[in-house]
């Protein structure tokens, strides 16, 4: 984990209010898992004042360089997303647990994604797929416009979409794309809303499985206490996990949702 | 370094710059990025009798130049502080101020008795102003007998001097601080977080979902500035000044309004390195404004230097 100052090697919208931006420099050199986040300061006011956590989507170790997908929807997200090419931006990280990914060859693992919970499944497919599993990629959207990576996704494994409004793939929810194609594998991964990580936790109970949780953080190192969560086997007492330091990755089952 | 170094009752500091409690934790996060005997001190997060788990999340909103917290105390409870938090900490040359809360007298009484026993605990910080526990916190810091009462039993276990950290969300600020000094409180921390609240706009309902928390960050700077300035003319005890300290010359500021020292809550979150930061800082400022030591900037905003 370090700060440092990293550089913006591009920044793009991709989808609506969804932005791709990359940045270079040595901290890079510590991202391993895919599934970390970085906690951003984006600007150097005191506006915004607490700094953005963001998810991981790209790790290029040969050029230094890793990339972020946003959705610009809050105050923080909207001003960095008036960032431009060449600009610099505090970043502290990485952050955080990733997703296991040590499996067999010829393995089968299955991605879902929600919302802007897609993108640090890009680097966990693609660090599959260089392991030899097989992946499939399940990604909801709420509509057309929102959907991004369909291509990248689709170079790595069979790619389902669904949207809410059915502008595009299956109409309704990921759960329905998964009724519908009825698909096996022996890993299941997942990030995006939560009633999303919950359905599929009741639907394969059974399944190992991974998932990321998102929560509001302060510190974004386990210092503040901020983002914690419940065991799920002491819903009501004392034991806990931090979302920022002991997850965001959390195996299925582990902590309430 | 020796111009920074300050003495306060129980407490021998490098330096009069500190991690506030709660925004620190125990110190084992925050020693992934320094030194932490750096410090001058380390106010260690609450510490209640039995382990809590808090308040629901969400926890934090952010908010115009400040944050809301309500986390709610959670901590493990004394005993594990006592066996695994504190007993860690002593690796590192650094007074510790441990934070004591609780919900009824007992409670506090008999945190203070067994922490202040520990061996790199050197002051107790009572926390009468928690704004996010129901029961407790706040209660006891809002009403001057109630807390002239706390502190005096609480001085009369704790084999440590006793801080008291005051609550702003009071009538007369004055008032509390003569109470817990006529208690014998051995100095004063001001000032813990400003109740608030924010509203999420897409659903009408409070971001938070105590629905309330306390306000911390810039925005409370000149509040704690204005208390420091006035409870410091009024009480011959020591103050450790906090509430929205970002640079050197918010610290400044502290120091002038008549604060011993300060500590750093909020930024820590911001800037992990900012304690180091504004301790390397703060001989060239004294530099800058004349001064030989940092002692001679407490109260000069009210002391006549003719």
């Amino acid at each position: 984990m370090q700060q440092e100052k990293m550089k913006i090697s591009s920044h793009r919208e991709i989808a609506s209010q969804i932005f791709e931006l990359s940045l270079e420099g040595e901290l890079v050199n510590e991202m391993k898992q895919p599934g970390q986040f970085v906690h951003l300061r984006i600007s150097e006011s005191i506006e915004p004042l607490l700094r953005r956590p963001i998810s991981i989507a790209e790790i290029e170790h040969r050029h230094k360089r890793f990339t972020m997908i946003y959705r610009a929807d809050g105050k923080g997200t909207r001003m960095l997303s008036h960032k431009k090419a060449g600009e610099t931006i505090d970043v502290l990280g990485p952050l955080g647990n990733g997703f296991p990914i040590e499996r067999k060859k010829g393995e089968k693992a299955l991605l879902v994604g929600g919302g802007i919970g897609v993108p640090p499944l890009y680097e966990l497919s693609k660090q599959l797929v260089k392991q030899g599993v097989e992946v499939f990629h399940v990604l909801g959207h709420e509509t057309a416009s929102k959907v991004f990576y369909m291509d990248e996704f689709s170079s790595l494994g069979k790619t389902y979409v669904a949207t809410v409004d059915g502008s595009l793939g299956t109409k309704g929810f990921v759960t329905d794309v998964l009724d519908q194609e009825d698909l096996s594998f022996d890993c299941l991964y997942s990030c995006g809303p939560m009633p999303m990580l919950k359905a599929l936790e009741n639907k394969y109970p059974a399944i190992e499985g991974y998932i990321s949780l998102e929560k509001r953080m302060g510190c974004g190192i386990g210092a503040c206490f901020a983002c914690v969560c419940h065991l799920a086997d002491d819903p009501s007492g004392t034991k806990y996990r931090k979302v920022c330091s002991d997850g965001p990755v959390f195996k299925i089952g582990e902590v309430m949702i | 370094m020796s111009r920074l170094n300050i003495e306060l009752p129980g407490l021998s500091l490098k330096n009069p710059i500190m991690p506030a409690s709660g925004c620190f934790g125990f110190g084992k996060e925050y020693s992934q990025f320094y030194d932490l005997s750096i410090l001058g001190s380390i106010m260690i997060k609450a510490t209640t009798y039995e382990a809590r788990f808090g308040n629901p999340t969400p926890r934090v909103a952010e908010t115009p130049a400040g944050m809301l917290n309500a986390i709610g105390l959670q901590n493990p409870g004394l005993q594990s502080v006592l066996e695994n938090e504190l007993p860690w900490l002593e690796q590192f040359d650094v007074p510790i101020i441990a934070n004591v809360a609780g919900s009824q007298t007992e409670d506090y009484v008999e945190v203070a008795k067994q922490i202040s026993k520990a061996p790199n605990v050197k002051a107790l910080e009572l926390n009468i102003s928690c704004p996010n526990v129901k029961t407790g916190g706040i209660a006891f810091g809002t009403i001057p007998e109630v807390a002239h009462d706390l502190t005096k039993q609480v001085k009369q276990v704790s084999e440590v001097p006793v801080y008291v950290k005051l609550s702003p969300n009071v009538a007369n600020i004055v008032d509390m601080a003569k109470a817990v000094e006529e208690a014998g409180a051995d100095g004063l921390t001001m000032i813990n977080t400003l109740l608030g609240m924010n509203i999420d706009i897409r659903t009408g309902k409070p971001i938070l979902a105590n629905r309330t928390g306390g306000l911390s960050g810039p925005a409370i700077k000149p509040v704690a500035v204005r208390m420091i300035y006035e409870v410091s003319q009024q009480v011959s005890i020591p103050i450790i000044g906090m509430g929205g300290i970002q640079s050197v010359d918010d610290m400044i500021e502290f120091f002038y309004a008549g604060a011993s020292a300060v500590a750093i809550g909020t930024a820590n979150f911001i800037d992990p390195f900012i304690c180091q930061k504004l301790i390397n800082e703060l001989p060239n400022k004294l530099d800058e404004l004349g001064f030989s030591h940092i002692s001679e900037l407490v109260g000069r905003s009210w002391k006549n230097h003719d």
